[in-house]
């Protein structure tokens, strides 16, 4: 009832191809942002802003460049935490060695850098398919692990092998307090968003999606695979690495290469596959439910421990949290494998519909 | 399809909840000072995590068995970090605003150390990282709220060297030598590299760097390439699993456990336990304690806190090795606080900054470690604003197949070599994190 | 030249031990084609039984030969393990039949975790240890020779004859019995295995229930070497170059890849890496499996995809 969307009339094309075509989704959208904007800055705690949202906008990014070529191209790729470290560690040099780099300008150059790390490691792609590609995406992950503990010159030959950056500002605006550095996120997360939905709405993504149902017949009607996986891998490692340098930027502040292993690639991959594969709304969802559930768990558990008069130590709720959420990705799989996104549909489907029954 | 509309149920329940649980709200106890925890009982190193955790949280509550500080009573919180970075950083903004503020902190991880080093500052909560963090943290003027007590691993790794020397009959004699450094791959093992250089330089013998990746399970090649080169010493900087596979693999390789020396990291029960017999012989550096079964110390808290069942952890850990160094940890963490109460107002609460102070006066000579209980335990601890770490003091101990046992007298590092490495490190610190150095009378502040 | 050959030695025996490993993702993966990215976790799962068992069969049954504790607990372990293989069968399996192949992979993703935080609530979180006899001292072959002789780990060597008697006996099992031919019709085609007859489901526990006795017998082996705790199941994670060099559905070819593997890891390590500083292990087996792949995509004996694009 409230989300027909019988009298809206489009009169021209441009209108008719707008993302949000339906008048209740731009408001719902508009009040969104309005809220991430304006009301979370005001509103919600320093523990909210630095632990949760940070975390979560930040890897919402890198799973939506994940998304671009796992859902959208069709290639598996478990070397996310790979990219994400050729981001946070090129940002670093163009931030610390050259002075007077500007934030923004490190952190996308990073990105870049992690962009042409990622074509490298894509170039097996053309060959290789399926799960062997996946495994052989752990090649980067590995190498990059062992890269940034051994060559001094990307660790600006710190002794220890851990790097720290301060002094962050855009535009002469320091980026130091919990709502600075969520407005800058926010941001940035918000134009990447968009990009990324043009893109895949737009002759590229149609590109990949061919790709990822059925390449030999993309091959046929004259889509080159080679261009198509490649800017795949590009896009997508451009992404990935800039939320790589947002996240030991803003969130770490100082790191060490441990900070991008193995579980961190397993991370975005849980959360597109959760979220929803081949869906921008659907890294969001999937970025949530893997930074708010452990938190949530972790405090629930003893909470409930305690009022059933069965006190839980530190580390038997860190075991069930691990059981909780593997359960949970089990369940959510078995109920729905297209992910939270899907869900998502079908929940605005049925409002289509709501209060009458079909 | 009934599946899924439970699911859709759960799932909008979930967000309800959730939005219900606000983070705690801080309220204000006049009388109770609270002690945040950070220990890891999970993970790969979860095994050496336990203990020293247990040994923390029973200190603390001999200390309120014993009325508190001057009768401000502790309260204890733990979180779990699994030695996850991420995961410590979001434990340390959850814990720093609850029960009315944190003390203070103690990461026991390197890499929480490094992150939380850039924190600190800013949320004026002094850092403990006895045994462990950045070698250069000694520098108080640089490194204000980073408090290093009782030993760092420059100190220890000098320490393994001047032992050796004296073994040979003297620094000359180890010219021409051979040693073997297996670390773990990761800031924590690379720490001791920069002095051990230095040291092999300046009295001429051979060493060899080994990294072994995280978590270290895979040590056959390493040893293989031991078995090649034949040095006259290993020294061995690992963590958690590493350290028994360690040894494991030098019984394999038939490499003499008595010529291994590892950290005081890699020489505790659990890394030796179960190799038993086959790591006897192996020796380790000891800062300041070892394992005291006898202790004064250990048996208040057997008495006061476990044989009342409020013992965290087994009777059995009590006073092992890793035990202690809790133990320890706790009690220069109470003496900062209860040393910041003589400036400040004696059974008032302390504030992070006021801690700092007192953390940065320690005076604990050894009468006053002797009526704490761990007179046969350490030696004095002192610090000042400038050095944060004050006079270091090790020894070695041996694991003789079921115990460890002393088996050298006490060692201090030598400052020769120490003091400018550490000026030279955290000047670079300084100059690459723009901070300005507090000069001395900013200290008394 | 005594060296080499030691260094050699050391990978082949290391090769053998990965491939009991990689031999459970083959056989899981020929019969339900999932892959199974929790054997790791059904690794320590095993171990840890295995070795829990064997410290409270004294205390609890009062059994006071090693030996028998020792085999009490084996017995035990298996039927932990078979009951593990019902439940994944009944709860997750049975319930993603048709769906893709990485959805299964996430599932098993999935399991993995809950298995890591399952096997340490009920078995703890310590290092614990495993003592099956085998030896620990090393023995020096051709002492005549090669200067300080040929040092050959008996530890790994028993391990690596254990390796290869079970890869012997489950080769005999898939191509002598009923039930062996009955897995490898269902691997084939699972539609034309079921319209003869075949049970599915009992099928899937079967092969579920034999990767868990490779995984027990991995995890004793490998739990007697390293003592069984957490960082066990992430020696899964050296398996995986094994087998997608030698191919997703082949049983020879999990050994082949882990000799390759091994003594690829261990060369690298030992001659090259001090070039590049060390620590080179891990991920040259990598890169060692993915230039395999470039020239075979399939792996070495895996199966061939035809489409080329």
């Amino acid at each position: 009832m409230l989300y027909r969307e019988n009298g809206q009339f489009k009169t021209n094309y441009r209108a008719d191809q707008q993302i949000f075509p339906i008048r209740q989704d731009r408001i719902a959208v508009a009040l969104l942002l309005a809220a991430a904007f304006v009301a979370v800055p005001l509103l919600a705690d320093e523990y909210l802003l630095r632990a949760i949202l940070i975390p979560f906008l930040i890897l919402s990014l890198a799973a939506l460049g994940l998304n671009v070529l796992v859902g959208y191209c069709g290639q598996i790729s478990l070397g996310a935490g790979a990219f994400m470290a050729v981001g946070a560690y090129a940002a670093y040099n163009f931030f610390v060695r050259i002075d007077g780099m500007p934030l923004l300008a490190a952190v996308l150059l990073g990105g870049a850098c992690a962009t042409i790390v990622g074509v490298l490691f894509g170039i097996p792609s053309l060959r290789i398919k399926g799960l062997y590609l996946a495994v052989a995406t752990l090649a980067a992950q590995f190498f990059t692990d062992w890269a940034f503990l051994r060559i001094k010159w990307f660790t600006n030959d710190s002794p220890s092998g851990s790097v720290a950056v301060a002094g962050l500002q855009l535009f002469g605006v320091p980026i130091e307090s919990p709502v600075q550095k969520y407005l800058f996120c926010l941001g940035m997360v918000v134009v990447f968003a968009l990009l990324v939905k043009n893109l895949v709405r737009g002759h590229i993504g149609r590109e990949w999606m061919a790709i990822r149902d059925m390449d030999v017949a993309a091959s046929v009607i004259g889509i080159r695979p080679v261009y198509a996986k490649l800017t795949a891998f590009a896009v997508s490692s451009f992404i990935v690495g800039v939320a790589g340098a947002l996240w030991a930027f803003v969130y770490l502040g100082s790191w060490e290469p441990a900070a991008f292993n193995i579980n961190r690639s397993f991370d975005l991959l849980f959360m597109i596959i959760i979220g929803g594969l081949g869906s921008v709304m659907g890294s969001f969802f999937g970025a949530a439910f893997i930074v708010f559930l452990p938190i949530i768990l972790d405090q629930a558990l003893p909470a409930l421990g305690n009022a059933v008069g069965m006190p839980i130590d530190t580390a038997t709720v860190s075991h069930f949290v691990f059981m909780i959420f593997g359960g949970l990705i089990v369940f959510f799989l078995i109920v729905e494998p297209h992910g939270i996104a899907r869900l998502w549909s079908t929940g605005k489907e049925k409002l289509r519909l709501w209060p009458f029954p079909h | 399809m009934k599946l899924k509309s439970i699911a859709l149920a759960a799932a909008a329940a979930a967000v309800a909840v959730s939005s219900l649980l606000a983070a705690p709200a801080a309220q204000a106890q006049a009388k109770e000072q609270f002690f945040p925890g950070l220990p890891y009982r999970t993970g790969p190193y979860g095994p050496n995590g336990t203990p020293w955790a247990n040994g923390y949280a029973d200190y603390l509550k001999l200390v309120n068995a014993k009325g508190g500080i001057n009768g401000v009573k502790i309260v204890y919180e733990e979180c779990e970090t699994g030695y996850d970075t991420a995961r410590g950083v979001e434990c340390y903004e959850r814990l720093k605003g609850k029960h009315g503020g944190a003390t203070l902190f103690q990461p026991l991880s390197t890499g929480i150390t490094f992150a939380l080093t850039d924190k600190a500052p800013v949320d004026k909560i002094p850092l403990i990282t006895a045994g462990y963090g950045r070698s250069e943290s000694q520098d108080g003027l640089v490194f204000g709220w980073n408090f290093p007590l009782a030993g760092t691993y420059w100190v220890g790794a000098d320490v393994l060297i001047q032992h050796i020397a004296k073994k040979e009959g003297g620094f000359d004699k180890l010219k021409g030598k051979k040693f073997a450094l297996v670390y773990h791959d990761s800031p924590y093992g690379k720490e001791p590299i920069a002095l051990l250089q230095e040291r092999s330089k300046a009295h001429g013998f051979d060493l060899q760097l080994l990294p072994v990746t995280h978590p270290g399970v895979e040590q056959k090649a390493t040893w293989l390439q031991i078995r090649q080169s034949r040095p006259d010493y290993v020294l061995l900087w690992g963590w958690g699993v590493m350290n028994s596979v360690a040894l494991k693999e030098a019984q394999a390789t038939g490499f003499p456990r008595d010529k291994m020396y590892g950290v005081w990291w890699s020489a505790a029960e659990p890394d030796v336990k179960d190799v038993g017999d086959g790591a006897k012989g192996y020796n380790g550096l000891a800062m300041q304690h070892g394992a005291h079964p006898n202790a004064k110390v250990t048996k208040e808290i057997l008495a006061l806190v476990h044989d009342k069942g409020q013992g965290t952890g087994t009777k059995e850990e009590v006073g092992s090795v890793l035990y202690m160094r809790g133990a320890m940890s706790a009690m220069l963490a109470v003496e900062g606080v209860r040393r910041a109460q003589e400036r400040y107002g004696k059974g008032k609460w302390m504030s992070g900054e006021q801690t700092r102070w007192g953390l940065e006066n320690l005076a604990l000579d050894q009468k006053k470690l002797e009526a704490l209980g761990f007179g046969e335990v350490m030696r004095p601890v002192s610090t000042t604003c400038a050095d944060h770490m004050g006079p270091a003091w090790a020894r070695i101990h041996t694991w003789d197949g079921s115990k460890w046992g002393f088996t050298s007298d006490w060692y201090q590092a030598d400052e020769a070599i120490i003091k400018p490495l550490v000026k030279a490190t955290a000047a670079k610190y300084a100059a690459e994190k723009k901070i300005t150095p507090r000069t001395p009378q900013q200290c008394q502040s | 030249m005594g060296f080499f050959l030691e260094t050699l030695f050391g990978g082949l025996m290391a090769g053998m031990l990965y491939s009991l490993i990689a031999l459970g993702f083959v056989l899981i993966f020929k019969a339900s084609g999932v892959f199974n990215f929790a054997q790791g976790a059904m690794v320590l799962f095993a171990a840890l039984a295995m070795a829990r068992f064997a410290e409270w069969a004294p205390q609890l049954l009062g059994v006071q030969s090693k030996w028998l504790a020792n085999l009490l607990a084996f017995a035990g372990a298996m039927v932990v393990m078979v009951a593990v293989a019902w439940l994944i069968e009944k709860l997750v399996l049975g319930r993603l039949v048709n769906q893709e192949g990485i959805t299964l992979l996430m599932a098993t993703l999935g399991i993995t975790y809950f298995l890591d935080g399952f096997g340490q609530t009920i078995f703890g979180s310590d290092i614990y240890k495993i003592d099956v006899g085998l030896p620990k001292d090393p023995m020096f072959l051709f002492e005549n020779t090669f200067q300080g002789g040929v040092l050959v780990n008996k530890e790994d060597l028993y391990a690596a004859c254990i390796a290869a008697a079970l890869v012997a006996a489950l080769s005999l099992f898939f191509q002598k019995t009923a039930t062996g031919r009955a897995l490898r019709a269902v691997a084939d085609d699972h539609q034309a295995a079921q319209s003869v007859g075949i049970p599915l489901s009992r099928i899937w526990i079967i092969v579920w229930s034999v990767a868990g006795f490779v995984a027990l017998v991995a995890g004793v082996i490998w739990g007697s070497k390293l003592g069984v705790q957490f960082s066990l199941s992430l020696v899964a994670l050296k398996a995986l170059p094994v087998v997608i060099l030698g191919g997703l559905t082949s049983v020879p070819g999990a050994i082949v890849g882990g000799l390759l593997i091994g003594v690829g890891e261990k060369l690298s390590e030992v001659y090259i890496g001090p070039m590049f500083g060390g620590g080179i292990e891990i991920w040259f087996a990598y890169v060692l499996a993915l230039v395999f792949l470039l020239v075979r995509p399939q792996g070495l004996f895996g199966e061939k995809i035809i489409d080329r694009v």
